[in-house]
């Protein structure tokens, strides 16, 4: 550690919540991009999802906001550190993009716009706990958050939560991401603080 | 020294704060005595590690505005910024006597070194000032007599960093010559009205490409892509244009 | 306001970090991007810091030259994405000597 900067604090604010360990509480939203922000013109965007080998499905802009969504509200976790709750976004369910997907693929590897990548079990994305969210506090999701559409798995490290979501392969092996793969952890539990890889 | 010039890697040293002097209202000097100090050239920059009593650190990029000397100090000018987490302390809290930890001196690619003998163009966006006025100061010290060519794009008079030290220069020194350009505000009766560079502005008062002048830029991103366009759209060869860019925002990192 | 693809800096502010690992001031190195072929100096990249690590990115292509990653101790650096980096020994780290 080193020398204490006499009267030196920082930004963080203390929070009346209970936080996950070694998070501060924002009241802004950060952004945070390991690249420039992709555009993409919503008449050429689409999201699909394949197999590796195969599309199994595949929706553009008009077939994906024909969707049923849900309107949630959530917290959300950068490994940064910072956190931001009660965050209100739309977004279709993941229960409702998988349905009817048949597969015994245990691995969800996702791309985004850009080469972003990053990866997760594919049971993480079920029940209720993911969403392809392009609204975010009652606006349509700004570009420089992910928009037209990100992914949002807010139970994960937001780094998993990949902005400009194009699309998902399932695998039986799993593969890692971007973060994933120079150090950052494979699962990434921001409540047992799974920041790193070894921990 | 050349000991020091030797040694390879770049190491965390703690400077005290010796003297304190407000620039403007949002930008202060900082000098600090750095005992170990192995000397730096003009353009480079150190990192400024900060840390709480908890342990929490943040680290800062700050461009050195001192010229080289061999008396270990180093001084760095720093730019308040409205939602900062480190300039608001070392612009408004810091006292002569604290100690701060800075790694440095750090960059061998944006410098200017006194063996230099061909034109200079300065390009300065706002605090991008700092490490070209380090660059003038270094020229002061060592009695060198390139011509040299500051553009000062800043928001208005009261930004104005260093402006006595930059008038004496440019009264009395005649191969430095001094542009500003003030993209908000400008003084009364001021030729140019208030805008952003532009290619008149950059072929009124900077050298002109065939002197083959070495440029540096240095300011917020937008600024830099910007200056570095024009300079090249006026026939500068790219490979001699050096750039630093500060975030958008103003505070490097 | 900037537009967001401005957000980047350069390469000169990466030199800190890298100097935990690197003798040789990386700035002043030469770097071939693998994609594009494009070679520059390592201050002329687009370096991304706003991330939970580094990302310096080719001024002419963007794709990705290198990623340094710094937890606690351990730096994790990928430079998957230059063909090479070229220093000049002679220099070390520039104290003006």
């Amino acid at each position: 550690m080193g020398i204490i900067s006499r009267g030196f604090s920082g930004r963080r604010q203390s929070a009346d919540v209970k936080l996950p360990p070694g998070q501060y509480l924002t009241t802004d939203f950060p952004v945070l991009s390991a690249g420039p922000t992709p555009h993409v013109p919503l008449d050429g965007w689409e999201f699909t999802i394949s197999d590796g080998a195969n599309i199994l499905q595949r929706w553009d802009w008009t077939s994906f906001r024909e969707l049923p969504t849900d309107t949630v509200t959530v917290d959300l976790h950068c490994v940064t550190r910072w956190s931001k709750l009660g965050t209100s976004w739309e977004g279709v369910s993941l229960d409702t993009v998988l349905a009817e997907v048949k597969t015994d693929a245990a691995y969800a590897f996702v791309h985004s716009y850009g080469d972003y990548t990053t990866n997760l079990p594919l049971k993480d994305l079920k029940n209720k706990q993911a969403w392809i969210a392009f609204r975010f506090d009652g606006k349509d999701l700004a570009a420089e958050h992910g928009g037209p559409a990100r992914l949002l798995v807010p139970h994960l490290y937001l780094w998993k939560s990949a902005k400009w979501v194009r699309g998902i392969t399932l695998l039986q092996q799993d593969m890692p991401g971007f973060w994933e793969s120079l150090g950052y952890n494979n699962y990434g539990d921001p409540w047992r603080e799974q920041r790193y890889q070894g921990e | 020294m050349a000991g020091a010039a030797l040694s390879g890697r770049v190491t965390w040293r703690v400077g005290t704060v010796v003297a304190l002097h407000d620039e403007t209202t949002t930008a202060r000097t900082i000098a600090f005595h750095v005992p170990d100090w192995p000397g730096h050239v003009a353009g480079q920059h150190v990192d400024v590690r900060l840390t709480a009593s908890d342990g929490y650190s943040a680290v800062r990029s700050y461009s050195i505005a001192s010229a080289p000397n061999s008396e270990k100090h180093v001084e760095l000018t720093v730019e308040r910024l409205p939602d900062g987490e480190v300039s608001p302390y070392l612009t408004q809290d810091i006292a002569v006597g604290d100690r701060l930890e800075l790694r440095g001196p750090i960059g061998g690619w944006f410098v200017w070194r006194a063996q230099q003998t061909e034109p200079i163009q300065l390009l300065a966006g706002g605090s991008g000032l700092v490490p070209l006025m380090a660059m003038i100061r270094s020229r002061g010290a060592a009695g060198n007599t390139a011509p040299f060519r500051l553009l000062y794009s800043v928001r208005e008079p009261e930004a104005i960093l260093y402006r006595d030290e930059l008038k004496a220069l440019s009264d009395h020194d005649g191969t430095l010559t001094l542009t500003f350009a003030y993209t908000r505000v400008a003084p009364k009766d001021w030729p140019r009205p208030p805008g952003r560079i532009d290619a008149v502005l950059i072929a009124h008062t900077t050298w002109p490409s065939d002197l083959s002048p070495t440029c540096y830029v240095c300011g917020p991103t937008p600024f830099v892509e910007s200056a570095a366009s024009l300079l090249i759209a006026a026939g500068h060869d790219p490979n001699r244009i050096r750039t630093e860019r500060f975030g958008a925002t103003g505070e490097p990192r | 306001m900037s537009s967001q693809s401005d957000d980047y800096l350069d390469g000169n502010a990466a030199a800190g970090e890298l100097s935990n690992i690197f003798a040789i001031d990386i700035t002043a190195a030469e770097g071939q991007c693998a994609h594009c072929g494009a070679t520059k100096h390592f201050a002329e990249a687009h370096l991304y810091t706003q991330a939970p690590g580094f990302v310096a990115r080719c001024a002419t292509c963007q794709h990705v030259l290198l990623r340094v990653v710094t937890v606690n101790q351990r730096v994790l650096l990928d430079m998957r994405g230059m063909t090479y980096l070229m220093f000049d020994t002679s220099r070390l780290h520039d104290s003006g000597q």
